[in-house]
């Protein structure tokens, strides 16, 4: 079997049983990217040197008796991260060209524990938007249909491991960056509490949101990535100094004595028939394989989306003051040090970058300040609250990732109406939770090619990755959509 | 909360970004629209509700200020738009009779 269609565990145990070596799985990546990346556009820049230098590296050390948790694991890096030496370019303009001068910490994480870095991944333009519709350097298909978006903004790094063009990737999330493209291209995408992982060399889109995670496409290698990435460092000032409980180790296998919120107010009876049937079957299964099922209510979490677009917005306004075309990336000379900036800036982003620059500003201008940014700050508390006490009758949260399957290119032309793409993930980032989505059935939209893959979205408190990990485990193998199809067939235009 | 009335302009102007006549008409459009949406936080009561900056409990976190190595000076000036020598060249910033 090709490693690129086995899963994360299964390799790293290959190339440490010497069954196989990093150097051939290296080579087998750049293979599968050169058969399919042409139709599907995972990646901005491919890395293949890079990944051989480090498969060399990695076989080295298993010849020399070292054992590698990710020896040898192909792994696909969204471009919002950088890593030495490497084209880093957020899908920008204004950093097309940029050379990262240093390496992530959660990259580099992985590098030293095997993983073998193919290349950087398309995204939305500094990771805002819903479809990976907002880069401004490529296009991105959807792997299960052509003709659909993957979702965004992480939309490269969950293509390339759902066209089975790397076996784990990394994204980033913000308000559903991760989960929502997961849900689109049925594999798992789990952001972690804020603050588990090193946002070290990530470049800032929103910085008390922002969280890297691991795409791929099983619940347990999602945690073997996170057990190797998470945990305090000393260039993020903003990680957690808490013992990180190994997740691998806490998998469980059914949800005897687990009780399950399902949210009152996300009443499935909004969404399309056949999509509220995959849900509703979806809380049966959890209720079939043991779990406890208790209605919750989050009051405020309507609220969410308009919270998140006056906070997000923000803080990227401050964050995206960097790119004046003085130090690096774009320059665009004016008649002054002013006009430089402003004709810098005008050119190097695009609109939804220009969009979000300017509702943040506004947001945090004199005068609106208290009447925008601060009231969301305060209803930022009340959402989190609201988490808090539901959590108090149950462990996790279960409901859908995103209203419906992925959904064509230009559907959704109007601002707002891609912003709403996030309703379901946005309350669990604006109160910091860890988060996942995990493959749970498929649906066949009016024009769809064939049926598209969607996502159960579970949250958990704060820090309960452990927890989170072990009952979506329990609920992936207990219903199989994961494993059944983890490599969806590509139309025959692209294996042919 | 006052909304449909954003002086896009102005606000380009405090996040210094050029844009043409046309896209100021598009963007103050949108982002009417989106004021709209986002007016619905007025309902919310948050009278004596605290602001949230971040959710985790991290204040003033410190290190010890030890000199250590910082990235290399060659490799960051690569990437400037304008170099010259060990330097980053930028406009004059400060006028003449400034």
């Amino acid at each position: 079997m090709n490693p690129l269609d086995r899963t994360a565990a299964d390799v790293a145990r290959a190339v440490n049983a010497g069954e196989t070596s990093a150097a051939a799985v290296a080579a087998a990546a750049h293979a599968r990217i050169a058969e399919r990346d042409p139709a599907v556009g995972a990646y901005l820049a491919e890395t293949a040197d890079l990944a051989r230098e480090h498969a060399a590296r990695v076989d080295a050390r298993v010849r020399a008796g070292e054992r590698l948790p990710l020896a040898g694991v192909p792994l696909a890096i969204k471009d919002n991260m950088c890593v030495a030496g490497t084209l880093t370019t957020c899908a920008s303009r204004i950093l097309e060209g940029w050379i990262a001068p240093y390496t992530a910490t959660a990259v580099q994480r992985l590098l030293d524990a095997g993983a073998l870095p193919l290349g950087k991944t398309n995204m939305d333009e500094f990771a805002m938007g819903s479809s990976c519709e907002n880069s401004a350097l490529g296009k991105t298909a959807n792997p299960w249909d052509l003709g659909r978006v993957p979702g965004g903004s992480s939309g490269g790094s969950v293509a390339a491991v759902a066209a089975g063009e790397a076996v784990v990737a990394l994204g980033s999330d913000t308000g559903g960056s991760i989960r929502e493209p997961a849900a689109f291209c049925g594999v798992v995408g789990f952001k972690p509490t804020y603050g588990r992982v090193s946002r070290y060399g990530l470049i800032a889109f929103a910085s008390s949101l922002d969280q890297i995670g691991p795409i791929t496409r099983t619940v347990e290698d999602a945690a073997l990535v996170y057990d190797v990435m998470a945990g305090k460092d000393p260039m993020d000032a903003t990680t957690v100094d808490l013992a990180v409980e190994p997740a691998a180790a806490g998998l469980r296998e059914d949800l005897k004595g687990v009780r399950v919120g399902i949210v009152r107010e996300f009443g499935l009876d909004k969404l399309e028939p056949d999509v509220r049937a995959v849900y509703e079957r979806a809380y049966a299964d959890l209720e079939r394989l043991g779990a406890e099922l208790v209605e919750v209510s989050l009051p405020t979490a309507d609220y969410g989306v308009a919270t998140y677009y006056l906070i997000a917005p923000a803080e990227c306004s401050s964050n995206l003051a960097r790119f004046d075309g003085m130090r690096y990336g774009l320059r665009v000379e004016g008649a002054d040090v002013g006009q430089t900036y402003e004709a810098t800036r005008a050119k190097g982003f695009g609109d939804e970058v220009k969009r979000r620059i300017l509702i943040g500003t506004y947001a945090l201008s004199s005068g609106y300040y208290d009447a925008y940014y601060v009231r969301a700050q305060k209803a930022r508390t009340l959402i989190a609250d609201d988490f808090k006490k539901a959590f108090a009758s149950c462990d996790a949260i279960a409901c859908p990732a995103a209203a419906s399957p992925a959904f064509e290119f230009a559907a959704k032309a109007d601002p707002v109406s891609m912003y709403l793409m996030d309703y379901y993930t946005i309350p669990m980032s604006l109160a910091g939770l860890p988060s996942l989505s995990v493959p749970c059935g498929y649906a066949t939209p009016p024009g769809a090619r064939g049926p598209l893959p969607l996502g159960l979205e579970l949250s958990a408190p704060l820090f309960a990755e452990r927890a989170l990990l072990g009952i979506a485990h329990a609920y992936e193998r207990g219903t199989r959509h994961a494993t059944l199809q983890a490599i969806p067939p590509l139309p025959s235009a692209v294996t042919a | 909360m006052a909304s449909g009335e954003i002086d896009v302009a102005y606000v380009a102007k405090l996040a210094r970004l050029a844009l043409t006549p046309a896209e100021i008409e598009k963007f103050g459009a949108q982002l009417a629209t989106l004021l709209d949406q986002v007016d619905v936080l007025s309902r919310l009561p948050v009278d004596g509700v605290s602001a949230t900056a971040q959710v985790i409990p991290q204040t003033n976190v410190a290190r010890d200020d030890e000199p250590r190595p910082s990235l290399d000076r060659e490799t960051v000036l690569r990437a400037a738009p304008q170099r010259e020598g060990a330097y980053f060249r930028v406009p004059r910033i400060i006028g003449e009779d400034a």
